[in-house]
């Protein structure tokens, strides 16, 4: 009798903690079809950005017809999203909150006796219009995805993927988005894998450090423009000779041939222990949907693959948010913060209803080898192939990448990871510019650009 | 307005069954005597649920049939609580006021889902109701002779097993009805009871080993049958039973550990040799990841249930209709989506106060072989209720069983009423047996006793007339 009751008793709390605690984030699901029955009795709430601006709200005519509009068109497309023809972005992570009202009681219970809908909660983003609008400006017409992230608190301050749309029009031009052959409609920022180039030195570098303590100061290198690898050979960029290198050098002019000869040393499993601990192959904590970034280098693969993995070039695949999280968390001393959309819920009069708090996810680095990372990514600006992020107002460091991603050795995607410091919160940005050419030519003025914006020079 | 009518009417029926299932759990323990006003309360709840759910769903759908069934169950209702009251003016009225609470709530729900349902449901529970009513009289007056039968109560029950699986149709993956001259059944809820009796008359009459063997060869032969039949659930419910009652019958824990640790592993092959075992485990673990196929039973349930929150969508304001199967195994996730978890809990407590009272009488009554049965059949009933409503919520991977009383489906239906029917059997033995110790003890006494039940017994009839 007493197990009965035992296990009846667990089930009843099992049942209201369910309800607690797990049915927001179970209900909110596309194929939950019962939330749409939530527009019959709620106009949908507004969302804002993070000091308040409106970026989507919902227009009700004389005749009571609804309308969602975008007032920044397609700045905010993908981060934002669509509500007609299913829903993604924010419009799908708050669809509840949005078609939930939590106006006053009275007001709700004389809306329902006049059986007219009560206005949904507005949720307070995380987003930055200016850096948002700086970021989508700055990468023009050019595919690819920019991200910035607050370091301290996994703000999402802006996300830019392109081709973009306007998210008012996508059921008027559902058919030609659904379609497109650029995929429009895909948010390349968290579900588009590339070959990370040269940005995959930095983690290249960091195993390197671990199997050699001393080679900080003991390194050095001859750059020929080559190395050789069997019957082929890895050049450096333009073929350019970089001479005598120490570590610092070579990892500031990006020199292949010093990280293909780095790569043939590596210990391979360790190296996959690092990619792993540095979330490759790994769940992201990412509300959105999203691409696993991949690493797949065996100890069996050929000496070949394994320079060509070292410099970024070999089977590795990676998406732009995962590296904007990696530089966030170099930059907040290792600690990874949870990407954070959403900063609170409010009812329609600007009642906090809930706030959302940031949580740390992750140490991916102990604070001393993010602090030897840094160094590195600022000798990036002050001696190599980021020098344009050179600034009075700012501290930048980085790392640029130019990655082939076909047998055309003159078509590369253009990337950017880095972060700013100054006397604003610390900012890490990731810039990929698909297809673009080089990273310092056409990544890093996307990020000069966002991180003008940030410490006020336009 | 008529939204207003079901939001206000929604914590109507929370109260209404709160208050219920709280008068239920007081009057547990207590002597018949101190019951009469307290039972009159909730016949009056009883009544009050019905008429508001009813009121409810005929607002928001607007068909006008909904009045008319409204009307037949309270027919139904009132006729049936006379006719006990009649009858057997000493049984048990809370166990009879449960049974037809749970049964309102199925007629509610399977109105609110599909009308020809529940009117085909009512048919079948004014049969089933019809069937087992002599059931209480037959036990009453049952002398030793019929439990000497086991043999045969055995040998019928698995010959039924048998004969479905070979002769059954193959239903959601599982072989559970066989049809004879158009008459569709699932010999299982029968083949329950009978195990029940059969299991009690075996342990009965001896404990020693080689007894205790022989009962738990035939009771996994049962369980085996039943697996290889696909039918999980059931058995499940048969290795329960049958665990509870050994352990009552030997007192023995070492039987009830070594029962589990078989039970975990023969549960460890099945999940090791049956696709249809995994499945189950996948959709139970992430069925979220699987929300296309095999999963989208549960994620549906689950949306239903975190949709409705605490005190639901309303009636008729939900989509239950989406879970697949849910006026039968999945009929908690749409009381709930409706009625609200609130709602859904109580009626969780409303089958553990019905546990406890029928355990009650089996610690009260002396014949151990009655006491055999009621704890086995007692078990049946929470433990299929339990399987049922933890594979909705995802407690557990789902069985696929029905909620006693509630859930559409004939077999389930008959067998529940009987099984309560010889519930309340035994109840009367037990007063029966307690009246003659009186008798021993003082005659005086007993004069007092017997009369005192019949005063307000017809008093307690009122309401059911009015």
């Amino acid at each position: 009798m007493l197990i009965f009751t035992g296990i009846l008793v667990l089930m009843i709390g099992y049942l209201i903690w369910f309800q607690v605690a797990k049915s927001r984030e179970t209900i909110n699901n596309p194929y939950n079809a019962r939330l749409e029955t939530f527009e019959n009795r709620v106009i949908r709430g507004n969302i804002l950005a993070s000091d308040g601006q409106l970026l989507a709200y919902t227009e009700v005519s004389a005749e009571g017809k609804e309308k969602r509009v975008y007032p920044y068109g397609c700045t905010f497309s993908h981060v934002l999203g669509y509500s007609e023809y299913g829903k993604t972005g924010i419009e799908e992570l708050g669809n509840f909150q949005l078609l939930t009202s939590n106006a006053y009681f009275a007001e709700k219970f004389i809306n329902e006796l006049k059986e007219q809908k009560n206005i949904g909660d507005s949720l307070v983003t995380t987003l930055d219009v200016e850096l948002q609008t700086a970021a989508h400006d700055a990468l023009g017409d050019q595919k690819g995805a920019v991200v910035v992230l607050e370091a301290a608190t996994g703000n999402v301050r802006a996300l830019v993927s392109k081709p973009d749309y306007d998210p008012g029009e996508v059921a008027a031009k559902w058919g030609e988005l659904s379609s497109s052959e650029d995929s429009v409609l895909l948010n390349r920022a968290l579900q588009g894998r590339y070959p990370p180039g040269s940005t995959f030195k930095t983690i290249t570098l960091l195993e390197y450090l671990r199997e050699n303590p001393q080679a900080e100061e003991n390194y050095a290198f001859s750059c020929e423009g080559k190395v050789q690898v069997g019957n082929s050979s890895i050049r450096c960029y333009h073929g350019t000779r970089h001479g005598e290198l120490d570590l610092r050098r070579a990892y500031a002019k990006s020199c292949n041939s010093a990280f293909a000869d780095i790569g043939r040393s590596l210990d391979v499993r360790r190296l996959q222990e690092l990619t792993e601990q540095l979330l490759f192959n790994e769940e992201l904590p990412l509300a959105f949907p999203y691409q696993k970034s991949s690493f797949s280098l065996k100890t069996s693969d050929s000496e070949a693959l394994h320079m060509m993995t070292a410099i970024g070039q070999g089977d590795t695949l990676v998406t732009p948010m995962h590296m904007a999280m990696l530089m966030a968390a170099v930059a907040n001393d290792g600690m990874l913060m949870t990407p954070r959309f959403l900063n609170r819920t409010e009812s329609y009069t600007g009642q906090t209803v809930e706030r959302y708090p940031v949580t740390e996810y992750k140490r991916l680095l102990d604070a001393r080898e993010a602090e030897t990372l840094k160094g590195y990514l600022r000798s990036v600006v002050e001696e190599g192939t980021a020098s344009a992020l050179q600034s009075d107002l700012y501290t930048a460091a980085g790392k640029t990448g130019t990655a082939e991603y076909s047998s055309d050795k003159n078509k590369s995607h253009a990337w950017f990871i880095g972060y700013v410091t100054g006397d604003k919160p610390d900012l890490a940005v990731c810039v990929l510019a698909e297809g673009a050419g080089s990273g310092s030519e056409h990544a890093v003025p996307v990020a000069k650009r966002i991180f003008d914006t940030y410490y006020g020079e336009n | 307005m008529v939204n207003v009518i079901t939001e206000l009417s929604k914590y109507a029926m929370v109260l209404f069954l709160a208050l219920y299932t709280s008068v239920g759990f007081s009057l547990v323990r207590k002597p018949e005597e101190e019951k009469r006003a307290a039972l009159w309360q909730q016949n009056f709840l009883l009544f009050g649920m019905l008429l508001t759910g009813n009121l409810i769903l005929y607002l928001n759908t607007g068909n006008e049939k909904i009045v008319g069934f409204c009307g037949v169950q309270v027919i139904l209702f009132v006729v049936f609580l006379t006719l006990q009251h009649l009858i057997y003016p000493k049984s048990d009225r809370l166990l009879n006021h449960n049974l037809l609470l749970l049964l309102s709530v199925g007629f509610l729900m399977l109105a609110r889902l599909s009308f020809d349902k529940a009117a085909r449901q009512f048919e079948l529970a004014v049969l089933a109701a019809g069937l087992t009513f002599l059931i209480p009289w037959m036990i009453r007056k049952s002398s030793g002779k019929l439990r000497g039968l086991y043999g045969w109560y055995g040998a019928l029950g698995f010959g039924l097993l048998t004969a479905v699986l070979i002769a059954g149709k193959l239903s959601f993956g599982a072989k559970l009805a066989i049809t004879i001259h158009g008459i569709t059944f699932q010999p299982s809820e029968f083949v329950k009871i009978l195990f029940v009796f059969f299991a009690a008359g075996m342990l009965y009459e001896s404990q020693d080993f080689r007894r205790v063997a022989m009962t738990t060869g035939a009771a996994a032969a049962h369980v085996l049958i039943l697996v290889l039949s696909r039918d999980l659930g059931g058995a499940l419910i048969f290795f329960v039973t049958y665990l509870v009652m050994l352990y009552i019958a030997t007192r023995q824990p070492f039987y009830l550990l070594a029962g589990l640790l078989s039970g975990s592993g023969a549960a460890y092959l099945a999940w090791k040799l049956f696709s249809h075992v995994q499945t189950r485990v996948l959709a139970f673990s992430d069925p979220f990841s699987v929300i296309e196929k095999e999963g989208y039973q549960i994620a549906q349930s689950l949306f239903a249930i975190g949709t409705g929150s605490w005190f639901g969508l309303g009636l008729g304001q939900g989509m239950p209709y989406k879970i697949p199967v849910v006026e039968e195994d999945f009929i908690f996730a749409a009381i709930a989506e409706e009625c609200g978890i609130l709602f859904a809990v109580l009626l969780i407590f409303v089958y553990m106060c019905s546990f406890y009272m029928i355990l009650n009488i089996a610690m009260c009554l002396k014949d151990s072989y009655y006491k055999l049965v009621a704890a086995g059949l007692g078990t049946l009933v929470i433990f299929q209720a339990f399987l049922s409503i933890g594979g909705v919520i995802k407690f557990i991977p789902s069985t696929g069983v029905t909620l006693p009383f509630i859930s559409y489906g004939g077999s389930s239906l008959v067998s529940m009423f009987a099984i309560w029917a010889i519930i309340e059997g035994m109840y009367l033995k037990r007063s029966d047996e307690v009246s003659e110790n009186d008798k021993d003890k003082d005659k005086g006494a007993k004069k007092e006793k017997r009369e005192k039940p019949e005063k307000p017994g017809k008093k307690s009839g009122k309401p059911g007339v009015q």
